[in-house]
């Protein structure tokens, strides 16, 4: 009997094993260093009777050992070039990435692109039963579609892009059940915060998470991506939301080969569990992660904290669905003169659906900025980083000191509704009490 | 103590370990960058290096010249990647028995650290057999470059 991370990675808890990956995504701030290091391996394998000119397996003209079909490289952190430092490292990994001949190479602008994490799962290469490494802490994202996917430093990159393999340790694994109906304005952001409210930010470390549940069925893609995009925040390995109908329909004619979904054993016996947690949906209210943890959460309506700006972005809540929450609240209404609303959305497809939509129109008509796909300020990058004092309300997934700018500034992990309610009002409120600020129908 | 701590995103346009630790917990204890010397043991607490997968972070504290970390316990991205790199780690809870300026000796074989300064002694599980290969060799780029540790090793 064993877990979804048992039977992907092949062998029992605690075991050591080595595995061929599916894939190894790298991006701008994390792509060039795994270059280097690519570089640096083939170095020493020049001994080994490597003929110039080529002879190693995919390296062609370089000679460097590279499984180039495996390698997605995405520009999106600090892209487009925030400033002179990282157009330099953007560039450097531009012609890594052509000068390996990397087909799966996103570019600013360019179809296809955007937050890392999206292109994965936009791009068809996350999908059930996949084991997938990314050199960037969200990668857990793609346990929503089923796959063990995990972040990893730039080393071990490029030491899975030069072999196609990587080692692991096998995780135990917690399940997690969620039942019941959400109440309005809840989702999965406020389920995952809930949860690491409760478990803290070393909950499940070094843990696989497994999800469950009437609700987590229930919940839209969109939803599932924002609960495993933050099984990292509580120190998970991988955070899997086993593949149904939703998965599937989404990866037709999207998808990348072909896949197996992974199943755990257990059906209602837990014993192949280290930890099971249970919640009911219905006392699962819209939640904050107040400075300095995602984990230190409260209901947004315990607080009362004035904002400086409100952002509504990131590969954890950039999708079209979130947009949607957000633009139901916006519309008709303004942003408060005193907060800064920044618009961000995760990727090319993100931001062309919210355009047909007339979301964009909305974000505008209301008084935010809307940008282009992009990391941006969720960590501290630019396009919204904070000054001294200055408290932001925002979608992303952490908070820690200094997170999105100055080290005296804040930041609070909300949902998209409590985002655009707090957007509104000025500071951080329940998008319930929204209704009763204005006539307007929500 | 997390990633965005000990190296601020800001400064992640550089690879380059000297230059990064330049940088190293420039918002939470800006005075390290200069105080730290070649050789220093950093002592941490819980969940250290929680956060982000960037391999700046342990790249800082080496380019600083740390010789060590120990920690009550260690994110795992961040535990990964100092291995690979090279950066000796031990998982320990020394916070309550060690003042800064203490002098410390380590024995990663035989897991003890010894304080020289008050006279105490801790013992600690030593690190997996292949981890402590990886880290006799100075990580995973030296280790394969090796031929996987097959050459004689030489004692660094």
């Amino acid at each position: 009997m064993a877990t979804i991370a048992e039977k992907i990675l092949g062998k029992e808890v605690g075991e050591i094993v080595e595995c061929e990956v599916d894939y190894v995504m790298v991006n701008d701030i994390t792509g060039v260093p795994a270059f280097e290091v690519l570089e640096e391996l083939a170095e020493g394998r020049e001994a080994g009777g490597r003929e110039a000119g080529g002879g190693e397996t995919g390296g062609g003209e370089t000679g460097v050992g590279i499984k180039r079909e495996k390698v997605v490289v995405v520009q999106d952190h600090y892209v487009p070039s925030k400033d002179v430092a990282s157009a330099e490292q953007a560039k450097a990994l531009r012609d890594y990435a052509r000068k390996y001949e990397i087909a799966n190479y996103y570019e600013v602008g360019k179809e296809g692109s955007g937050i890392c994490h999206q292109v994965m799962i936009e791009e068809g290469f996350a999908a059930p039963g996949r084991l997938i490494i990314g050199a960037d802490s969200h990668t857990c994202s793609y346990g929503a579609l089923g796959a063990f996917s995990t972040g990893v430093g730039s080393t071990e990159a490029a030491a899975a892009m030069a072999t196609g393999r990587l080692w692991f340790k096998v995780p135990a694994t917690q399940k997690f059940v969620v039942d019941g109906e959400l109440a309005r304005f809840v989702g999965g952001k406020d389920i995952i915060l809930h949860i690491l409210g409760e478990i803290g930010v070393s909950g499940s470390l070094y843990k696989s998470q497994e999800f469950y549940g009437t609700t987590i069925k229930n919940l839209c893609l969109s939803d599932r991506i924002t609960i495993s995009n933050m099984a990292v925040e509580a120190g998970a390995k991988a955070g899997i939301v086993p593949p149904d109908e939703k998965v599937f329909e989404f990866l037709q004619g999207r998808v990348r080969g072909d896949y197996k979904p992974v199943y755990a054993d257990a059906v209602g016996d837990e014993s192949d569990y280290e930890a099971v947690f249970e919640y009911d949906a219905a006392e699962i209210v819209p939640t904050v992660a107040k400075p300095f943890s995602p984990a230190n959460t409260v209901p947004a309506s315990e607080l009362d904290v004035p904002v400086d700006q409100a952002y509504l972005g990131s590969c954890t809540n950039g999708r079209i669905e979130d947009f949607r929450v957000a633009a139901a609240i916006l519309r008709g209404r303004k942003v408060s003169q005193e907060v800064r609303m920044i618009v961000v959305p995760a990727s090319k497809r993100v931001f062309e659906q919210a355009l047909d939509e007339g979301l964009i129109k909305i974000f505008l008509a209301a008084g935010a900025f809307v940008c282009g796909p992009t990391c941006g300020a969720c960590l501290g990058g630019y396009l919204g980083v904070l000054a001294s004092g200055e408290k932001c309300v925002s979608t992303t997934n952490r908070n820690f000191v200094g997170r999105m700018g100055h080290k005296d500034s804040e930041v609070y992990l909300a949902n998209p509704a409590v985002v655009a309610a707090s957007a509104v009002r000025g500071r951080i409120t329940d998008p319930a009490e929204i209704a009763k600020m204005t006539k307007t129908k929500v | 103590m997390d990633t965005d701590q000990i190296i601020p995103a800001e400064y992640l346009t550089t690879g380059d370990a000297k230059e990064l630790a330049t940088h190293a917990f420039a918002k939470s204890r800006p005075e390290f960058a200069r105080k730290v010397k070649e050789g220093d043991v950093v002592v941490a607490g819980e969940n250290f290096g929680c956060g982000s997968s960037r391999e700046h972070a342990p790249r800082a504290l080496l380019g600083a010249g740390v010789s060590c970390v120990v920690a009550k316990s260690f994110a795992r991205i961040f535990f990964r990647n100092a291995i690979n790199i090279g950066l000796p780690l031990v998982e320990a809870d020394l916070c309550e028995s060690v003042d800064e300026g203490d002098e410390v000796e380590m024995n990663f074989e035989a897991g003890v650290v010894r304080n020289l300064t008050k006279g105490e002694e801790c013992k600690f599980k030593p690190l997996p057999e292949f981890m402590q290969r990886l880290l006799e060799w100075g990580g995973l780029v030296p280790y394969i470059k090796s031929g996987g540790g097959e050459k004689d090793k030489e004692r660094k």
